[in-house]
């Protein structure tokens, strides 16, 4: 089996974001990138899904942070890590697009991505490229088990209800939550790899042709519009009381 | 304008409020006619949809199936050319609002919050980056809107009116996903949507053994514990303990999160709360502005001075 895990770098949100100077987009010069966290999820997933002759492949767009996050996914376990190259992409119809030339090079049998990204502002990876590929696809997954060729998900819905879906694979999933928290890799561990393996390479030839939207604004919404701050605890414990909480 | 096509969201045979919610929105926009799709058996609540001119109704199962529901909805809007097409931005919409999008090639806008209909155009606005940043996006229709839920009002969005009817078969699909049952969760110790006072823990609280702080807390408020998802990942926390998207939804009489950053996901599940008390480190974190009240500062040192002080 050939299980392929599609990881994007998004901005970190624990920095503080602010707005370019056209107003259109984020200022990412100071700015700190990281692995999407759903992603890493779903990496965890295929890690605990392979078994010993199995393959998991991870994939990524070139560019900044793309060795950072294909060293650590072969750190983890990953059996090969490619890196797509040629052309850079916008937004989720052009990841599709790109993800979608390799994987049809490939023909796994199960592709696996986190459930969204913090910037997918046309949409979300799995469920799109799937379409766009003609491969069934479920995301919101927190639950997978493969049994031949078929997957048996468990997707989440609102108020802690699930629903169980049987998948003919191959399939796309969009992954909410690994059964297990994603493991740690060490830094040493990472370094060996980045002397000892190196990153595939695939040339991507087509970007697709765009959201068919056009950011018009970016904006911070307007903090704390009715949040009265507090700054000693007397005032704090003065509002519990007002409240008739103690 | 050629009208907007909302595509009613139902679980357990009842329409969900995004459902309404995308009503009201419709309606505020004035582009014309409204249809609703609804699917199986859903059509017989018609009724309750009275902002639609009319209920196209989907035969097929009242079992959300990524591949027949995505198939209908295709099929309602090649017949009834929509120049706007609402889908719920939850878990069943992710996997209706794209294959529909990447089938008819649509543009697609996730995660709106608002819409506004120029005459030539909409201005979307997306909550991204864990609703730290607003994003509009301007496009012409026919285009698929995907709407986060409680941003629109459902009880203005809920009108009881005679629409017209109609119905579509459901077209044929590979039959490649098959819907197996329904799960209902586990009940906890505590149903946090009964209780009146919540402390809600987040990833900031940095690890399972520190969540006692909020238990001490909590002790001297007579409040439950509730809690952000990462904590029910991590396994330190019961899923019947998680607010917002894929947890409950909670109305107490307050709510006071520590170290939560207020991700759109979490504050659906709690913006309705009477008072609301937020405490976080980074004076940006979203969770501010649903907030009534904020402390910007360690969440240890507040509850360690704050348990003092209540003693
Ligand atoms: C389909 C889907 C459904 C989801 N459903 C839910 C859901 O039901 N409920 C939910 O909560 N999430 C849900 N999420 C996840 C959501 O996107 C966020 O990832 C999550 O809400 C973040 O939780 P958090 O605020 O606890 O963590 P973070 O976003 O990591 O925030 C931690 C916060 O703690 C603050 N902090 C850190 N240390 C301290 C300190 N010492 N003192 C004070 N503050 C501190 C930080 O400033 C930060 O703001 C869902 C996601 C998806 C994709």
């Amino acid at each position: 089996m050939k299980i392929a895990v599609l990881l994007k770098w998004v901005p970190d949100l624990v920095e503080e974001l602010e707005v370019d100077d056209d107003g259109t987009g984020l200022d990412t010069e100071d700015l700190k990138f990281k692995l999407n966290e759903f992603d890493d999820h779903a990496l965890e997933e295929a890690l605990l899904l392979a078994g010993d002759d199995d393959e998991v492949i991870a994939l990524a767009m070139g560019g900044e942070g793309s060795e950072k996050m294909l060293f650590t996914a072969l750190a983890k376990g990953a059996t090969r890590a490619i890196r797509l190259t040629g052309s850079s992409t916008e937004g989720t119809t052009g990841l599709a697009t790109a993800f979608s030339q390799v994987l049809e090079a490939e023909s796994c049998d199960l592709i696996l991505t986190g459930v969204q990204s913090v910037d997918d502002r046309d949409g979300q990876l799995g469920p799109f490229m799937a379409s766009k590929m003609g491969l069934p696809c479920i995301s919101v997954v927190s639950e997978v088990s493969l049994s031949g060729q078929t997957a048996s998900v468990m997707k989440e819905y609102a108020g802690g209800m699930m629903a169980e879906f049987e998948v003919d694979l191959p399939a796309v999933l969009g992954i909410q939550a690994a059964r297990e928290t994603p493991r740690y890799a060490p830094v040493s561990k990472i370094r060996q790899m980045q002397q000892t393996s190196t990153l595939e390479e695939f040339s991507i030839t087509d970007t697709g042709t765009g959201s068919g939207s056009t950011v018009s604004g970016f904006s911070q919404p307007e903090g704390g519009s009715g949040a009265k701050m507090i700054s000693d605890i007397e005032e704090l414990a003065e509002l519990l009381n007002g409240l008739g909480v103690v | 304008m050629a009208g907007t096509l909302v595509v009613c969201e139902h679980l357990a045979g009842k329409f969900s409020d995004i459902t309404f919610e995308m009503l009201d929105l419709a309606n505020s926009l004035g582009t014309g006619e409204i249809n609703a799709l609804t699917f199986g058996s859903m059509a017989e609540n018609a009724g309750e949809l009275g902002i639609a001119n009319k209920v196209i109704s989907a035969s097929c199962s009242n079992d959300f199936n990524p591949e027949t529901y995505s198939a209908a909805t295709v099929a309602a809007i090649e017949s009834t050319s929509p120049d706007l097409i609402l889908i719920a931005s939850t878990s069943m919409g992710y996997d209706l609002a794209n294959p529909v999008a990447a089938s008819l090639d649509l543009p697609l806008v996730a995660y709106c919050t608002g819409i506004q209909n120029n005459g030539e155009d909409f201005v979307c606005t997306s909550s991204l980056y864990g609703g730290k940043m607003n994003v509009s996006s301007k496009v012409s229709g026919p285009v698929v809107a995907m709407v986060l839920s409680g941003t629109h009002d459902a009880d203005s969005g809920r009108r009881e009116g005679a629409p017209s009817m109609s119905e579509i078969a459901a077209p044929a699909t590979d039959g490649k996903i098959r819907f197996k049952r329904l799960i209902e969760p586990e009940p906890g110790d505590v149903d946090i949507t009964q209780s009146e006072i919540l402390i809600a823990v987040g990833r900031g609280i940095g690890s399972k053994d520190d969540i006692e702080v909020a238990e001490e807390l909590a002790e001297l408020l007579n409040a439950d514990i509730a809690c952000s998802r990462p904590l029910v990942d991590a396994g330190w926390m019961e899923k019947s303990r998680q607010v917002g998207k894929s947890g409950f939804k909670v109305k107490p009489k307050l709510y006071i999160t520590l170290g939560i950053s207020g991700a759109p996901e979490h504050i659906e599940g709690m913006k309705d709360s009477a008072t609301i008390i937020a405490i976080n480190s980074d004076e940006n974190a979203p969770i501010f502005d649903v907030a009534h009240y904020g402390v910007v500062e360690d969440l240890f040192e507040v509850c360690e001075e704050l348990i003092e002080e209540l003693e």
